[in-house]
């Protein structure tokens, strides 16, 4: 007879519980531990040291502090992943203001703070800075909102912070002397990225403080640092790991490349490279000396072409990470298959996302990759054509692949050779790569495809589709199929409300599902919001016209987001965002 | 074949060469098969990269006859996929996906670039580069570049089989030593003219120009500008 958990809990001080806890690698695993008894919820949540909030709509902000007490670090994502890329209205939401007011009521000791793609204002940033003693890190991701003034209250009040990491976010440059707000007794910074900052930086000013943080690791400047003063920074701080460079351009002056080839011939310990703004090839041999050491290295931003792209990649024979853009072409990546043993992540970008790319990066050229690094798992590729036989073949050398995004440019486009649809490629990968954890497909693909993700990808969390597939079945086969899947994302696809409605349950353990420009109507979104009152049922419509309570069953809806909630509808919704 | 009436006469029509590129069109019968992958915003790229006889640059009335042809059949046959519901009343009676095929418009969002890395990409002042003869295209950044020896020295490395020839009377010629041939460095400018590169100061030539071509120097005979001086 099995001992009563309460009875086994109390066998050991909490203290042991808490210790214990901390060996489980995820916050899934505590969560499951949580689950199995009052014990181990009350141990679990007083002990759990970081929150990870995927969604910032699917619980209350204060019931999040409250759960978890004693948090130090937290992360909240806010808008849907197809924000990026401009098919979320503006105003949707994401507001990160009620957040930090109760994690400042209720967290002060906070220590890390990272928000992504959410709307963070100055105020907020105010907030942080005074309320946190303890405050070390603190992460803008896809973020929008704020400005350099915000960052200057960060500067002026966060005494120990280690690490200011912003990432493409947009943000209004009003106080240009920002920096300048870190106090002289300032010291303590590991991490500065300033890489999307749209103005100017007042260099001798970013210079005192690179010479006083002596700690400093990370420096990622913006594009306006030039390259005279990058080399008077590269001396100020030669212990740094990951470099990004400013803008890498200008006229060929000897003297400039002789002095920026011995500053980064001084860098011992550099293992990551990016920046590289419009690198023209007369500076780029100036970076060769760190290149046998890198580690990860981030040219998408570098105008340079072949042969000189080339030159650069294949000295980088420790490469685990190379992101980079299509002026690699076929014979780049084929040179980067036999140097860089290492690669674990390939990103290839388009030049010119609009316009015909060079013919001369195609298929081939993952196949390469795929067949000469051994250690690849992470692939995302754009280019204009593709082959079942190249997508099988990359499925067979590469089944521990856990990441494969795939776009081709051109919506709907065939096997250029046979004129087949994709699917026997995509299902090549998943039925090899059981370990897939995100899938990204394009091209021309019919039900088929679905049938075999659903019914292989087991391990597949996220899953983004569009211009594919013929009939509700496709839908069908994804949510019926696909165990593991977290976030679905779909755009101009053939699918309606049968899968939607058939599949109602599974939406509830998943993350969040976005559908638009499908085949949806009004009634069903309604269906399934009467069926599932702990998902939310937005419809998001742009031309903000009659209400829909009053509109027919058979609308249209151009625009679904549905996503699990404790929280119930949001209270922020804006005019664009009917929840149902 | 008969071709829908050409929407975008050249507005400058050079009366030497281009008719005798359009006559050599009509008999030239063999195209290859125009694949989907290629881009259809412009039919003109297509043409740049097409094996054809005759020069390029002239033909442009031509392809975007044949080109528009093909592309609205083959929107057709795929059917509406941009799922734009914009022009549907408010009231919903409107029928999905009922509209006659429409050019190519951009779609909202596709590819999937982000906005930020997609501005960082416009500053770029990029033109192709097409050389006579070779099988794809380059690209150059006109704005990497502080003048016309620049240029000509990046374009030098970009196709590495050309030294560069300097006259006395202030042409350049990019000269492939294998067999000698010359090449002339040429421009589409905004009103689609094609000039020889180096007539204009740097800074207009940024701004004007829209694709360079190395043309080999017999085929450039017939570019006006430098008419007149030989």
């Amino acid at each position: 007879m099995p001992p009563h958990p309460e009875w086994t809990a109390a066998m050991f001080p909490d203290e042991v519980w808490e210790h214990v806890f901390s060996f489980l690698p995820s916050d899934a695993d505590r969560n499951v531990a949580a689950a199995s008894c009052h014990a181990w919820l009350r141990i679990e949540r007083r002990s759990r040291r970081r929150v990870f909030v995927g969604n910032c709509y699917a619980v209350a902000p204060a019931v999040a502090v409250a759960r978890f007490p004693e948090a130090r670090a937290v992360e909240v994502k806010g808008k849907p992943h197809f924000a990026d890329f401009d098919l979320v209205p503006g105003d949707w939401g994401g507001g990160a203001d009620e957040w930090v007011a109760a994690m400042a009521e209720g967290w002060p000791q906070l220590e890390e703070l990272r928000f992504k793609r959410m709307v963070v204002s100055d105020d907020c940033l105010e907030v942080i800075a005074r309320s946190f003693r303890n405050f070390r890190v603190l992460g803008l991701a896809f973020c929008e909102g704020f400005s350099t003034a915000g960052l200057a209250a960060v500067a002026a009040n966060c005494r120990n912070l280690r690490v200011l990491d912003l990432q493409e976010n947009v943000i209004e440059d009003n106080c240009s002397h920002w920096l300048s707000h870190f106090p002289e007794s300032f010291t303590s910074l590991v991490h500065l990225n300033i890489a999307c900052l749209p103005g100017e930086v007042n260099v001798p000013v970013l210079e005192r403080l690179v010479s006083r943080c002596t700690n400093l690791k990370t420096l990622k400047l913006n594009h306006a640092v030039p390259l005279e003063k990058l080399v008077i920074l590269l001396r100020k701080a030669p212990q740094l790991v990951d470099l990004g460079t400013g803008r890498f351009s200008g006229e060929h002056h000897l003297d400039l490349y002789s002095k920026l080839e011995s500053a980064f011939t001084g860098y011992k310990s550099l293992k990551s490279l990016s920046g590289t703004w419009e690198a023209v090839p007369a500076y780029l041999p100036a970076v060769y000396s760190v290149c046998e050491g890198l580690t990860s290295l981030n040219l998408s931003y570098a105008t340079t072409q072949n042969p000189e792209l080339i030159k650069l990649v294949s000295r980088c024979k420790s490469l685990q990470r190379l992101w980079v853009m299509d002026f690699i072409e076929d014979d780049g990546l084929a040179a980067v298959a036999s140097s860089c043993k290492l690669l674990q992540e390939l990103r290839v970008f388009p030049s010119d996302p609009y316009g015909p790319q060079p013919v001369s990066l195609t298929e081939r050229g993952l196949v390469a990759i795929s067949a000469g690094c051994p250690m690849l798992h992470s692939v995302l590729y754009f280019c204009n054509q593709m082959t079942n036989a190249a997508l099988i073949a990359i499925a067979l050398n590469r089944p521990n692949l856990t990441r494969f995004r795939l776009c081709i440019i051109e919506p709907q486009t065939p096997d250029y050779l046979t004129l087949q649809p994709l699917d026997a490629g995509f299902s090549a990968i998943v039925e090899s790569c059981k370990d897939l954890r995100r899938l990204s497909v394009s091209g021309l693909l019919t039900d088929r495809v679905f049938k075999s993700i659903g019914a292989y990808a087991d391990r597949l969390e996220m899953l983004s589709v569009a211009f594919a597939g013929d009939s509700d079945a496709g839908l069908h086969y994804i949510l019926s199929g696909c165990k593991s899947l977290r976030k679905l994302e779909i755009r101009d696809c053939p699918f309606g409300d049968k899968p939607l409605l058939a599949n109602a349950a599974k939406l509830e353990t998943m993350r969040s599902l976005w559908m638009s420009s499908c085949s949806l109507t009004l009634g069903a979104c309604k269906l399934l919001a009467r069926k599932m009152p702990r998902l939310n049922v937005e419809i998001i419509d742009e031309r903000r016209g009659a209400s829909w309570d009053s509109r027919p069953d058979d609308c249209p809806v151009e625009k679904l987001y549905v996503y699990r909630t404790v929280a119930g509808p949001r209270s922020d919704t804006p005019s664009c965002v009917w929840t149902v | 074949m008969s071709f829908p009436p050409n929407p975008n006469p050249n507005p400058n029509p050079r009366p030497n060469a281009r008719d005798i590129e359009e006559e050599r069109e009509t008999e030239m019968s063999i195209e290859t098969e125009r694949s989907s992958t290629e881009s259809e915003v412009s039919g003109l790229d297509y043409e740049e990269t097409a094996l054809t006889l005759g020069l390029p640059g002239g033909k442009r009335g031509f392809s975007e006859t044949v080109n528009l042809g093909i592309k609205s059949s083959l929107i057709e046959a795929r059917g509406d996929s941009s799922g734009d519901r914009s022009d549907e009343s408010p009231d919903c009676n409107a029928s999905v996906a009922e509209k006659p095929p429409a050019p190519k418009a951009r779609v909202v969002g596709w590819p999937p670039v982000r906005s930020y890395r997609k501005n960082a990409l416009k500053s770029c002042t990029f033109v192709k580069v097409q050389v006579d003869g070779a099988p794809y295209l380059r690209k150059v950044d006109l704005e990497a570049y502080r003048g016309y020896e620049q240029l000509l020295v990046a374009l030098q490395e970009m196709f590495s089989c050309f030294t560069i020839r300097n006259y006395p009377n202030e042409e350049r010629k990019l000269v492939d030593p294998v067999n000698g041939t010359e090449y002339v460095p040429t421009y589409e400018d905004k009103d689609g003219d094609w000039m020889l590169v180096g007539d204009v100061p740097w800074k207009m030539f940024v701004e004007s120009c829209k694709r360079l071509r190395l043309m080999k120097s017999s085929e450039a005979v017939n570019l006006a500008p430098r008419e007149a001086r030989r």
